[in-house]
């Protein structure tokens, strides 16, 4: 394999070209890393300076490992993750299969479908805390109709239900643009040999369309695990704050917790850790299997 | 096994598109039938009407005794080879081969004996544990034509399946699929847009143009009489030469009286066109050499006639000892002559 060589006229023309995106690492991404990773191993000095910061090793960690509170976060986060994923997938994969069937109005429910994404998080919060209102809301009226007495304050299941509705809708566009791209790519003369060949709609999807959208299934699984143990702060915040009684409680959010409003920042820098590290492993998953997976 | 009647069929798609008009024709059990004509002439939606991937707008459909217009393509007992195989990626040769049965739930020492013997009968034999990314175009090809006969259906369809194929390949593969289907017997209907696979794979030659129905015959029927004009310019290469009379009579050319009165266009094949005249009565055009076109065995000479735009080709053996610029006398037999109206497009006698 031939590779392509540039020749620059000033030895300092690269260096100062690749400048810009070193430094937004450096600052964005190294700095605070580095930060989350010295802290975990140091014990908070007081606020006054009397009793300055003391090296304290792994014990950041043990103390953390050792605590129910984290152990039942990590509970709440992967019941979490795993529900706004196969909702969010799910509801996508249905939509998507619809619209691919369309023929006239395709484009135009594809560009309604792409709308939530654009919501911010603390905005959709907002509106699934509205809908979901106890007092207010629309859906504990409706629910309370057919016999359900809805209150996300007082019942866990409830709190936990509405972050992953909320946190799943806003994730169904992007997952919905990805299934439908997916789904087109699928040649349609494979759909009518299998037809020829016997297979009914249903024994056709799931012999071969879904296994032709494994690939993307696959990266939409890490992706969609990654969002909701991550990027789903707005909403939890919006809705339950990590309540009641800790039940919504997921990591990301209890980093935030503990560190900002219990300022306790070698438990929040240790708990850090431990995020960076699921990071990592889901990432090298992504990478180390995405390709392999790809079954044709 | 089974005969196929088309009875009056039509096919108009949403936007108001007339795809097929008006296709009536009779396929009899174990005929290969060559659909054949230039892109979008509604050769592909026929063999996808049949297949029951396109929906019928009017007419019937019979395929054996049962009329089949609303059934699905499961149902209609038939098997179809895809131009680009449409072979199932994330299965391998044996389970793409073994689909269609299982989906049927044959038993699996039936579905295993069928499949090994269409793959022993296609020289697969070895590639059953592969993947379909994992094999070349040919072996492809067989697996297509694999996943066809297991089927054991009655009829074969075939939508261009050589067109993806190099051209030694396709020679062979064409020879092959003649093979199979004379020792299996099966109905075959055949598309193609490349006339020379239509007349040496065809029992009968369907021409299609604009959705209509040009002709039917035996290849040679077709190519020695060809019905219209549109026939006379597609089936043979190079194509026919049209001389119109009026040209012919101001010439001085004597035309023989056998021709209708209607006829004012006729056509002549390259191949019908010598440079000594026959033993027969004969028809003589003077020419000027254009331009000389070995082709190996043959030549390609390009005529140009005094007073008229249009070049007209004649097929030579060998390579003659001519110059370009060079003035030709032409001679053609009376009976070679294929008459014509220009206006209708239909040949006169």
């Amino acid at each position: 394999m031939q590779t392509k060589r540039t020749t620059f006229s000033n030895r300092w023309l690269p260096y100062a070209l690749l400048a810009p995106q070193v430094i937004v690492t450096l600052v964005f991404f190294i700095w605070p890393a580095s930060q989350a990773l010295i802290q975990s191993v140091y014990r908070q000095g007081d606020a006054f300076g009397v009793r300055p910061p003391t090296f304290v090793g792994w014990r950041n960690f043990e103390t953390l490992l050792a605590e129910p509170q984290y152990l039942g976060s990590l509970k709440a986060t992967f019941i979490f993750a795993l529900g706004t994923t196969i909702l969010s997938m799910g509801v996508a994969l249905l939509f998507a299969v619809m619209v691919n069937r369309m023929i006239r109005s395709r484009d135009a429910y594809t560009t309604f479908m792409v709308w939530p994404y654009a919501v911010a998080p603390a905005i959709a919060g907002v509106l699934w805390w509205f809908i979901f209102n106890p007092n207010i809301g629309i859906l504990p009226y409706v629910l309370e109709g057919i016999g359900y007495d809805w209150n996300h304050r007082a019942s866990s299941t409830d709190a936990m239900l509405l972050i992953i509705i909320a946190a799943a809708w806003k994730q169904i566009s992007y997952n919905f643009l990805f299934f439908l791209a997916g789904l087109q790519s699928i040649p349609h003369s494979l759909i009518e040999a299998a037809a020829i060949d016997g297979a009914g709609r249903m024994k056709r999807f799931w012999t071969i369309v879904f296994p032709l959208l494994s690939p993307v299934t696959f990266f939409l699984m890490v992706v969609n695990i990654v969002y909701a143990m991550f990027d789903t702060f707005g909403v939890i915040h919006a809705t339950t704050e990590g309540g009641p009684s800790q039940a919504t409680n997921i990591l990301v959010y209890k980093v935030f917790r503990d560190g900002f409003v219990n300022l306790n920042t070698g438990s929040s820098a240790a708990q850090s850790v431990i995020l960076m590290a699921i990071v990592i492993v889901l990432t090298v998953i992504q990478f180390r299997y995405i390709e392999r997976r790809v079954n044709y | 096994m089974a005969s196929i009647h088309l009875d009056n069929l039509h096919k108009v798609y949403a936007g108001g598109v007339q795809a097929v008009t008006g296709v009536s024709l009779d396929i009899k059990d174990g005929e290969m039938i060559v659909l054949v004509g230039p892109s979008g002439c509604g050769k592909s939606t026929l063999l996808r009407m049949v297949a029951g991937l396109e929906t019928i707008t009017s007419g019937t459909l019979k395929i054996g005794d049962r009329v089949v217009n609303n059934l699905e393509p499961a149902e209609r007992d038939i098997a179809m080879v895809f131009q680009n195989y449409a072979l199932y990626p994330h299965m391998t040769v044996f389970n793409n081969l073994a689909y269609g049965l299982k989906n049927r739930k044959f038993p699996s020492n039936e579905i295993t004996r069928r499949v090994t013997e269409a793959a022993k009968m296609l020289e697969i034999d070895a590639f059953l544990d592969r993947k379909p990314r994992q094999l070349s175009g040919g072996q492809r090809q067989r697996v297509a034509m694999g996943r066809a006969l297991v089927r054991e259906p009655a009829a074969f369809l075939f939508d261009e399946p050589l067109s993806n194929l190099d051209a030694k390949l396709r020679v062979q593969m064409r020879v092959e699929i003649k093979q199979l289907q004379r020792r299996l017997g099966t109905t075959s209907l055949y598309v193609t847009h490349d006339q020379l696979e239509a007349l040496t794979l065809a029992d009968r030659l369907v021409v299609l143009n604009g959705g209509v129905i040009e002709q039917v015959g035996t290849p040679m029927e077709v190519y020695n009489k060809p019905a219209s004009l549109f026939v006379a310019g597609f089936i043979g290469s190079p194509a026919m030469n049209m001389i119109p009379v009026e040209y012919l009579q101001a010439q001085g050319a004597t035309l023989p009286e056998i021709l209708p009165d209607e006829t004012d266009l006729v056509g002549i094949r390259p191949d019908e066109l010598s440079l000594n005249p026959p033993s027969d009565a004969s028809l003589s055009v003077k020419g000027t050499l254009m331009l000389l076109e070995p082709a190996g065995a043959e030549s390609h000479l390009y005529i140009h006639l005094e007073g008229s735009d249009q070049p007209i080709v004649m097929r030579v053996s060998g390579v003659p000892q001519m110059q370009e610029g060079q003035a030709i006398q032409m001679y053609t037999s009376v009976a070679a002559l294929h008459p014509f109206n220009k206006a209708s497009g239909r040949r006169t006698g």
